[in-house]
Formats: C-alpha cells, sequence, structure tokens
C-alpha cells in the first residue's frame, strides 16, 4: 500500500478519535476527499518541477504513533531558546507535551489546537479562521483531512506580548518512520503585536515526515514577526505551508533559516487585505550534502498602498540543490503598490546547484516592482586577500559567506535569536569564529 | 631573512618571472622598480602565496626554510605580509571585524589563546592612531567605498597591526596624494626596526623620499638587471627606463 493509500484508509480509524459532528469535521471530510482525488504533487506540476517527493514517500510511515514519548527537558534545551523568557508550546511525535511547555490563558491564549477544536469558547473563533487562509492544494488538504493538534494562538486586540512565543515539534525515533501533521493556527487581533518561534527537531536518525500547516491572521494594525528555524538532521523532511492573511496597516515578516533536513519545502504565501500592508519574506538558506531546500513564495497583493520585501539568500555546497520560486501577483486594484524580490545564491562546490524563478504578474499600472537573482561563486580575490592576512582557507570562505548572508541576518528583532542563527551558521560551515561584524 | 634564488614563475603557461635572485636581510629596505609589465606585482604575489602562480623553477626561502608549498596563510603566520596594490573591498567585514579575525588566527596557528578583547581594542586604537584612521571607519565594510588613499592607508594599519617581519609594499604610492603619502609613509617608518624588513614595490621614485631604501632593484623582463644604492632610483626618475633597456639589450 503506497502512503496515499495507508492515509485515505487510516482517515477512518482517525474519525474514531475525534468529534464527528464538529464544525472542524465537515471540512477535514472535504478536505480528505480533494487530497484523495489530487495525491501528492509531482513534478508534472510547475509548482513541484525542481523538487521530487518520491523518494521521500516512499518510507513506510507510521501516521499515528502508537505510543507516548516523553523527553527531559536537559536534553532538548539545546533546540530551545532557552536565555529568555518565552512561552513554549511543545510537542513529542505529534502529542502534546505539558511538562516541557509554558502555555497561557491570562490574556491572551497560547494553547492547543486540540483545545480549541473541543472547547466552547474559541467556537467562534475557529469558525472565523481556519482553514480560511489554507488553500486546497493537495498538501494543505492532506493536513486539514488530519487536523487535530499543533499551536493555538489568539492575541486579542491591544496586547503587546512581551515574551516570544516558541513552537517546537520534536520526534523522539520511537517510530522507525514518522509522519507528522501539526495544524498551527495564529490570530493577531487589532494593535496586537506577537513574536513566534517554531521549529522541528528529530532526536534520532529515524525518518521523519512533517507536513506542517500555519495559518496566520494579522488583523488591523498587528505585528507579527515569525522566525521558522530549520536546522533538523539529515533523515528529516518538512514541507511547511504557512499561510498570512493580513488587514490593513498590518505587519508581518517571516524569516526562514534553513541549514538543515533532507528536503524542506517552504511553501510561504501572504495575502494581503487591506491598505498599508507590508509583508516581509526573508531566508537564508546554507546547506550541503545531499540536502535540498525549496522556497515557493507567494505575495498576493490585492488592495492599494502596500508592500512587500523579499530577500532570499542561499549558499549551497557539496550536492546540494536549492530552488527559488518567488510569485508577485499584483491585482488591478493595487495601485501604488511597492514589491521588491531578490534572491542571491553562492554556489560553492561545482556540482550544487539552484533552480530560481522569480514569477511576476502585475494588473495595476502605477506600481514599483523589482526583482532580481543572482547566482555567483566566493570571490577568488578576496579569499587570497583574507589568506594573505592570516585567515585560513575554511575561515575566510565562512565569513565571506556569513557577510553574504547578513542583510538578512540583520532584520531579526531578537537579538538571542540573532546570536543562536549566528552559532548555528558557525557550526553548519564548521568554524569557530565569532562573526560579530 | 628573505632569500630568493634563480625564481622562475608563470601564470597560465605564461612565463613572468625568469631567474630572480635577491636577499633580503632583517633591518634592511629594498625597492624594487621597473617598467609596467616587468613582473614587479607578480614577484610580490609569488612571494606572498598566490596559488594562481606556479613557481617552475628555483626557490623562496624565509629564514632558512623553503616556503614554496605553503599556503598564503601560512607564509602570512611565519611574518610575510603583502600591502596590496588593489585591495580588495569586502562587504559586511568589518574592519575591525576583519584583523580581529586575522589576528586570533594567527594566535591560533602559533598555539595561543585568543588576544583578550581589551588587548584587542587597545592595540586597534594605538595603530589607528598611527596612520591617522578615524575611528567611525573602523566598523565600515572592509575597503567597500573607501578612496584609494584610504584603502592604502588601511592596508598599512593591517600592517601594523599584524606586525610582519617581511612587509612587501606593493604600488603602496599608487593613487596617494602628499598627504596620504605622508601618512603612510610614516606609518612604515614608524613599524620598522633592526628586525624587520620591506621591500618597496614601485613606479616612481617620489615614495623613495620618505621610506628610504638601502637598496634598489631594476626589474625588467622577469629578471633583476641593475642593482644599486638609493641614487639608482633618483637616476631611473631623471632618465626613466629605456637606457637600462638599452643597456640590458646590448
Amino acid at each position: 500500500m503506497d502512503l496515499k493509500e495507508k492515509l485515505v484508509s487510516s482517515f477512518m480509524a482517525f474519525e474514531n478519535q475525534v468529534d464527528v459532528d464538529s464544525y472542524v469535521h465537515g471540512i477535514r471530510t472535504e478536505a480528505i476527499k480533494t487530497f484523495e482525488t489530487t495525491g501528492f504533487p509531482t513534478k508534472k506540476e510547475e509548482a513541484w518541477k525542481y523538487t521530487s517527493l518520491n523518494k521521500i514517500l516512499k518510507q513506510d510511515y507510521s501516521v499515528f504513533p502508537k505510543q507516548e514519548n516523553s523527553i527531559e527537558y536537559r536534553d532538548v534545551k539545546k533546540y530551545l531558546i532557552h536565555d529568555i523568557d518565552t512561552y513554549k508550546i511543545i510537542f513529542i511525535d505529534g502529542k502534546y507535551s505539558s511538562h516541557l511547555s509554558e502555555t497561557t490563558h491570562d490574556g491572551i491564549d497560547v494553547c492547543l489546537m486540540s483545545a480549541a477544536l473541543s472547547k466552547p469558547k474559541y467556537r467562534l473563533v475557529i469558525e472565523n479562521y481556519f482553514n480560511k487562509a489554507a488553500t486546497n492544494d493537495s498538501l494543505s488538504s492532506l493536513n486539514t483531512a488530519f487536523s487535530s493538534e499543533g499551536a493555538f494562538i489568539h492575541i486579542p486586540k491591544n496586547k503587546l506580548v512581551e515574551k516570544p512565543i516558541q513552537i517546537v515539534h520534536f520526534s523522539t525515533g520511537n517510530e522507525s518512520a514518522l509522519m507528522l501533521q501539526p495544524r498551527n493556527l495564529i490570530v493577531v487581533d487589532e494593535n496586537s503585536h506577537v513574536q513566534i518561534i517554531e521549529r522541528h527537531q528529530s532526536l534520532t536518525e529515524n525518518s521523519v515526515l512533517t507536513n506542517s500547516v500555519t495559518e496566520v491572521f494579522a488583523n488591523k494594525r498587528a505585528i507579527i514577526d515569525y522566525y521558522k528555524i530549520q536546522n533538523d538532521n539529515q533523515k528529516a523532511s518538512l514541507i511547511d505551508n504557512t499561510f498570512i492573511k493580513q488587514k490593513q496597516e498590518s505587519h508581518a515578516s517571516v524569516h526562514t533559516f534553513t541549514f538543515g533536513g533532507n528536503l524542506t519545502r517552504n511553501n510561504l504565501n501572504f495575502y494581503q487585505h487591506g491598505e498599508r500592508i507590508d509583508s516581509t519574506l526573508k531566508g537564508v538558506t546554507i546547506i550541503g550534502d545531499k540536502q535540498h531546500v525549496d522556497h515557493n513564495t507567494l505575495v498576493h497583493h490585492i488592495e492599494p498602498n502596500c508592500e512587500s520585501h523579499q530577500d532570499y539568500k542561499g549558499i549551497f555546497d557539496d550536492n546540494a540543490t536549492g530552488v527559488f520560486n518567488g510569485k508577485v501577483v499584483v491585482e488591478k486594484e493595487a495601485q501604488k503598490t511597492n514589491a521588491f524580490q531578490a534572491n542571491n545564491n553562492i554556489l560553492v562546490s561545482d556540482k550544487s546547484s539552484i533552480n530560481t524563478k522569480p514569477q511576476l504578474e502585475i494588473f495595476a499600472d502605477d506600481v514599483k516592482c523589482s526583482h532580481g537573482c543572482t547566482i555567483g561563486q566566493l570571490d577568488e580575490d578576496a579569499l587570497f586577500y583574507m589568506k594573505t592576512r592570516g585567515i585560513p582557507e575554511k575561515e575566510a570562505k565562512a565569513l565571506l559567506m556569513y557577510a553574504f548572508a547578513n542583510n538578512v541576518l540583520e532584520s531579526v528583532k531578537i537579538p538571542e535569536i540573532k546570536a543562536r542563527i549566528t552559532k548555528l551558521i558557525a557550526t553548519k560551515l564548521g568554524v569557530n569564529i565569532g562573526f560579530n561584524l | 631573512m628573505l632569500q630568493i634564488k634563480d625564481l622562475h614563475a608563470s601564470v597560465e603557461d605564461k612565463t613572468i618571472l625568469r631567474g630572480i635572485n635577491l636577499e633580503v636581510k632583517a633591518g634592511e629596505v629594498h625597492a624594487i622598480m621597473g617598467p609596467n609589465g616587468s613582473g614587479k606585482s607578480t614577484l610580490a604575489s609569488v612571494i606572498a602565496g598566490k596559488e594562481e602562480y606556479e613557481i617552475t623553477k628555483g626557490d623562496i626561502l624565509f629564514e632558512g626554510e623553503n616556503i614554496d608549498e605553503l599556503a598564503a596563510e601560512e607564509r602570512a603566520h611565519k611574518g610575510i605580509f603583502m600591502s596590496f596594490q588593489y585591495p580588495v573591498e569586502i562587504p559586511g567585514v568589518s574592519v575591525t571585524n576583519f584583523m580581529k579575525t586575522a589576528i586570533n588566527e594567527t594566535r591560533k596557528a602559533k598555539g595561543l589563546e585568543d588576544m583578550p578583547a581589551n588587548e584587542m581594542l587597545k592595540l586597534i586604537r594605538e595603530k589607528s592612531e598611527l596612520l591617522e584612521i578615524d575611528r567611525k571607519f573602523l566598523s565600515r565594510s572592509l575597503n567597500q567605498g573607501f578612496s584609494g588613499g584610504e584603502k592604502k592607508r588601511n592596508e598599512i594599519f593591517q600592517m601594523a597591526m599584524l606586525e610582519p617581519k617581511l612587509a612587501i609594499l606593493d604600488e603602496t604610492d599608487s593613487g596617494l596624494d602628499i598627504d596620504a603619502l605622508r601618512i603612510v609613509a610614516n606609518g612604515v617608518n614608524k613599524l620598522k626596526s633592526k628586525d624587520n624588513a620591506v621591500i618597496v614595490i614601485t613606479h616612481y621614485q617620489r615614495l623613495l623620499d620618505y621610506i628610504v631604501p638601502d637598496f634598489v632593484h631594476v626589474l625588467h623582463n622577469g629578471r633583476i638587471v641593475k642593482s644599486g644604492p638609493k641614487e639608482l632610483a633618483h637616476e631611473l626618475e631623471e632618465k626613466g627606463y629605456d637606457w637600462i633597456k638599452e643597456e640590458v639589450n646590448a
């Protein structure tokens, strides 16, 4: 039985565990039908031309973890941002871990999707927002069909949430191969501000496939800063589907740092429903070996006077492959749009490759849109110059690569995250230098 | 300190150096002059360890040790420094961080701990004052948007920080106005001691009024064709290089 059949047939078993009379279950039922019709995407589809799921779909994934596993804080502390006070929503093999988490209902809701789906007091939020931003593509539909657990964050209006919120999914590797489908819903009301850090981490070398959906709603004048740290081991693959729906004057930014993982696909979609909206999409990808990272972005400019800023840097070594597919749509009504997109890449080895494709669809006539992509190598003259000053080749390369990625890091607002990313970059590049440029 | 014996070098199968012999002792200043294309910059790059240049014959000995096979950074760790004719711009790496990394990597190669931060700051302050470099300048990206004079001053600042045994100044005077020239030369002179040596590579005699050489060598067509005392530089300035070429060809 292939994975698709296995998933479709396990939907009945899944129905035994959930409330089939609920509002959400109607959506799930529709979604499984969609997935059954479409199946997993193949390279025949334009959006998947350079990324093949074939190999990772061949594993015999367990789709419902059999047992509850626990882990000790000291064993996973290093994966958390622990030098500042944060809220934490932590999952182990898809199940909520209360002893590692720190949630709240004090003025804001930082809790669980399972709670939000079952408790009447959240019914309205769920009905207003659940699956209202996600599209019905096959992978999102698959996630929707099995959606039951994940992070639920609701920030009512006029709240400045001072503590960042960490959403971390650990997999213990107790199953030989595990498929996870977390479902996150984040609603930020008028004038509120929240910072979120998301990470997926497997703790052993057993295969993990995560197909995650995150819906984010930034209401009027809300500010959301979202950081995705993708540094999983090389048996773990991640398909991250994130949908961000913005209302007028809201600011939303997503920084995606990808250093780990086997196959990583980021489907990051921004929809601007209102004027004077600002959307920022930034990423640093540093991969080697046979790693593959695909950034598939969409910014949909629907109304006038909005901005979007995209800046993705990629460094590819060994046999690593990268894809950047950045689509910007400017509707006819969206006059005075400012949309910028840049994708710069360095190929460190002859065997690495990147496919980069900007796609601009502009239907308005009074807009400023720019895009540019570059693919280059490290500057040999600069390397020689640095070496004559006593900096060895490896460190010189690392310094050049860090400098190349640095302007993405500069917009990280939480210093502890910036420090952590800097450290991860040094580790990834195998050097022990401080980089504090 | 430096002994170059019958050095032949080529780049992409094109022979540029055709048998250089040169000995530089501690405490000496040597000037290497010559017309464009004579191989001056190649000689500097070969000593510094640029990989594109292949040594086809001969040896370079530094403090008695053959350094032909050493990487550029290893030569730097031994105390060889080259001031570039065209310093490379490195966006995103500040002057300060670049120097910190260079110094600590050199210390690491010698088995020493990183230089303590306060000591580093003190050193940076001291050396930047010597080269009359504004503190703000140190936080800028290395060489990016620097004027010609700023780039050269920055080269000598790096030299001052690294305190090499042998400094090769490749056309350090090009693109400098008289004030910058004076500052740069003053910096070099202050760093000079009986334990280190300087090779000044230049097209013009101008810099040699400030950094006075013990020996002047004329490079032509990949060979040193004439050596003499500092007065030779004046003679070249007055009469150009043609008479040397004629002498060689005669």
